[in-house]
């Protein structure tokens, strides 16, 4: 039903919520429409509405546990080049590498990399950092941050019609939505 | 008692004990939209006299604590009052000090989100931007402590002239890993916390500088649910991470003393014990910072009277787990039958260093025991006097710990007493400086409460509906107080 030539510059559409109770309802409104581009935006993490907008969960932990995994081999392996390889260092009659002398340092390095790559990883899912959006050019969208919930419809989804979609989300928010340009 | 039946409850009271009643953890006629504005307004308005007042004192002292450093540097490590047999002193003390009070930030901001205690979104941010100014003051410790600080890139693996590589069987390498990783991952989690309460700051912006500032550190963020997803997935896996991390750190830190052979020192209880000590003075020092705070910058309502009665409560468990390190300690000394360890115990309690011992009991046990009273965990100039001494006790049972053992060893022919010099007190109270002005930087330009979380907290964030009432400690079932936006 898209029509490229119709929707040029339109980004999407946006409405307005002001009840977490309604916002989750027409979260699920939208998700049962089918749409696919589309998202909802809330000033803090409302439970339930992962379930509502149909959101997979995410790969991060197996990131997290792959970074872990390499953070505790790199660990031992710079305390067994370091000490046992490339400079045998004799302490005390002690042997050269031993685990258990080695945890401390290796359980550090698990840590260490599996915090990174858990910001990391957070930020690159979600195309983070990213400076500019459309849904910056409205005023109104800057309580999303605030106190206001708001859905977002992106043109570009392949059930978005410039009619229906409006009449969805002016039937589900109860109030006028907005129309958001694509480049100023 | 049925929740509908609790009218006597007080709009501001929510300190109550009755688990029947949900405690409010916003008090007040809060929505979403005020604690938005008491938070950003602390940023967005000038800073009040006093905010100056004290930056003025704390950056001065700074520059102290840089002077001393540079005449530390200068002229070497003799301007402190180490001496044979006592070589670890002040830094060392203020080193374990400074480390131990970072651990409530993470204790708050990660094992207390592991066990769902949601009164930690009030003071978890402040907790953890404590947390990382304490472990920087705590760094610059050990840094200077090796007397020709241009060969502290010795610590790190890094290949060099030498050929050599540092000992990983040390103890105090284990420390520079503890420490580094520690620092590097309360950041993150600091920093990751404060993305969506920097983008609130970044749209309610007014001039062009802030705007750009916190859009630039905000990195984007545009509250959608699929980031929120991925947040929320990424703020648990680093409280599950953090958890375990926090108590290897004091762990690892009293490994420094207790893998040496000194009487006093070489005993398996210190990292418990340094653990639970660290979280007794961190939380000592949340509760030193957060009333004043509170009072001055009108958060009463976000950080009310329970938050401050929950960490009374916590004050009171971890004393008493140091009270009871302290006990085992003279136990153990006694039942080892080893007469080093018994000396150094009665020398500790009745040596010349009796003064400092008294002192560490009377104020991490004995005072602690007010909190049994509901008076002194409630009332604010109270707890604020228990807390202070508090603090003042956890930095004298580090001396103690220190000191006493050193100064008197196996042999008699070793003994010293250890003073300070004036370099050393100096250095200490620059540090206080340091932190002091760390602090209120982060008051003046950022979030001191995470908005995000607190918003989620208060009960318009929840449905209407009974079966989504959600669990536990969070919000309001007392009818008639609850006010929708």
């Amino acid at each position: 039903m898209s029509n490229g030539a119709e929707n040029a510059g339109l980004y999407g559409y946006l409405a307005r919520f002001d009840l977490v109770d309604e916002f989750l309802a027409g979260a699920t409104q939208v998700r049962d429409a089918g749409y696919t581009r589309w998202d909802a935006h809330s000033p803090f993490v409302i439970h339930g509405l992962d379930a509502a907008m149909g959101v997979k969960k995410t790969i991060l932990p197996y990131i997290v546990f792959a970074a872990g995994l390499t953070g505790a081999a790199a660990g031992i392996l710079l305390q067994w080049w370091t000490n046992a390889f490339d400079y045998p260092f004799l302490i005390s009659g002690k042997p050269l590498f031993s685990l258990p002398a080695n945890i401390p340092i290796a359980f550090e390095t698990t840590i260490l990399f599996a915090a990174i790559s858990a910001l990391i990883g957070m930020l690159a899912l979600n195309r983070l950092p990213q400076l500019y959006h459309p849904l910056f050019t409205n005023r109104s969208f800057k309580r999303a941050t605030d106190d206001r919930f708001f859905i977002s419809i992106e043109a570009v989804d392949p059930l978005f019609d410039p009619i229906a979609t409006r009449e969805l989300l002016e039937s589900i928010s109860g109030r006028p939505i907005e129309e958001i340009e694509d480049q100023p | 008692m049925s929740a509908t039946t609790t009218d006597t409850v007080s709009y501001l009271d929510n300190t109550g004990d009755d688990p029947t009643v949900r405690a409010r953890l916003v008090v007040g006629d809060n929505d979403f939209h005020s604690v938005t504005e008491k938070v950003c307004g602390i940023v967005e308005r000038p800073q009040p006299k006093l905010w100056w007042v004290v930056f003025a004192i704390s950056s001065s002292l700074t520059l102290v604590l840089l002077a001393m450093i540079a005449y530390l540097v200068t002229t070497g490590i003799g301007v402190w009052g180490l001496m044979i047999p006592v070589g670890w002193g002040y830094a060392i003390v203020n080193f374990v000090f400074w480390v131990g009070i970072g651990h409530a930030g993470t204790l708050i901001s990660a094992i207390l989100f592991l066990f769902r205690q949601r009164w930690r979104t009030s003071i978890n941010r402040f907790a953890e931007g404590m947390t990382i100014f304490a472990v920087m003051c705590a760094g610059i410790f050990p840094g200077i402590h090796v007397g020709r600080i241009w060969f502290a890139y010795w610590l790190a693996p890094i290949p060099n002239q030498m050929s050599m590589w540092p000992n990983f069987r040390s103890p105090l390498l284990w420390d520079v890993f503890a420490v580094g990783t520690y620092a590097t991952v309360s950041l993150l989690f600091w920093y990751m916390g404060m993305i969506p309460d920097l983008a609130t700051l970044r749209d309610r912006a007014t001039t062009k500088i802030r705007y750009y500032a916190y859009g630039l550190l905000s990195l984007g963020w545009r509250s959608s649910n699929r980031h929120w997803h991925r947040f929320e997935f990424a703020y648990l896996l680093l409280a599950a991470l953090a958890t375990p991390l926090v108590l290897s750190v004091h762990s690892v830190v009293s490994f420094d003393f207790a893998v040496s052979i000194m009487p006093g020192w070489h005993t398996t209880i210190f990292p418990p014990y340094f653990v639970a000590g660290a979280i007794f003075s961190g939380f000592a020092m949340v509760v030193t910072l957060v009333i004043p705070v509170r009072k001055i910058y009108g958060l009463q309502e976000i950080i009310t009277t329970r938050h401050l009665d929950n960490m009374a409560k916590i004050m009171l468990a971890t004393s008493m787990m140091v009270g009871f390190a302290y006990s085992t300690e003279f136990f153990v000394a006694w039942y080892s039958g080893n007469a080093y360890e018994a000396f150094t115990f009665m020398n500790r309690a009745f040596g010349p260093y009796a003064w400092a011992y008294w002192t560490m009991v009377t104020c991490n046990v004995i005072v602690p025991q007010v909190f049994w009273m509901k008076k002194f965990r409630t009332n604010t100039i109270l707890l604020w006097i228990a807390a202070v001494l508090i603090n003042v006790g956890m930095w004298f049972e580090r001396f103690v710990i220190v000191v006493s053992s050193l100064s008197r060893d196996y042999l008699p022919t070793s003994r010293g007493y250890y003073r300070p010099s004036i370099v050393d007190i100096l250095t200490f109270l620059g540090s206080f400086g340091l932190f002091f002005t760390l602090f209120l930087l982060f008051i003046r330009f950022l979030p001191i409460v995470g908005m995000a979380e607190v918003k989620g907290v208060m009960p318009q964030a929840h449905l209407d509906r009974p079966d989504h009432r959600g669990h536990g400690d969070y919000h309001g079932d007392i009818s008639g107080t609850e006010v929708l936006s």
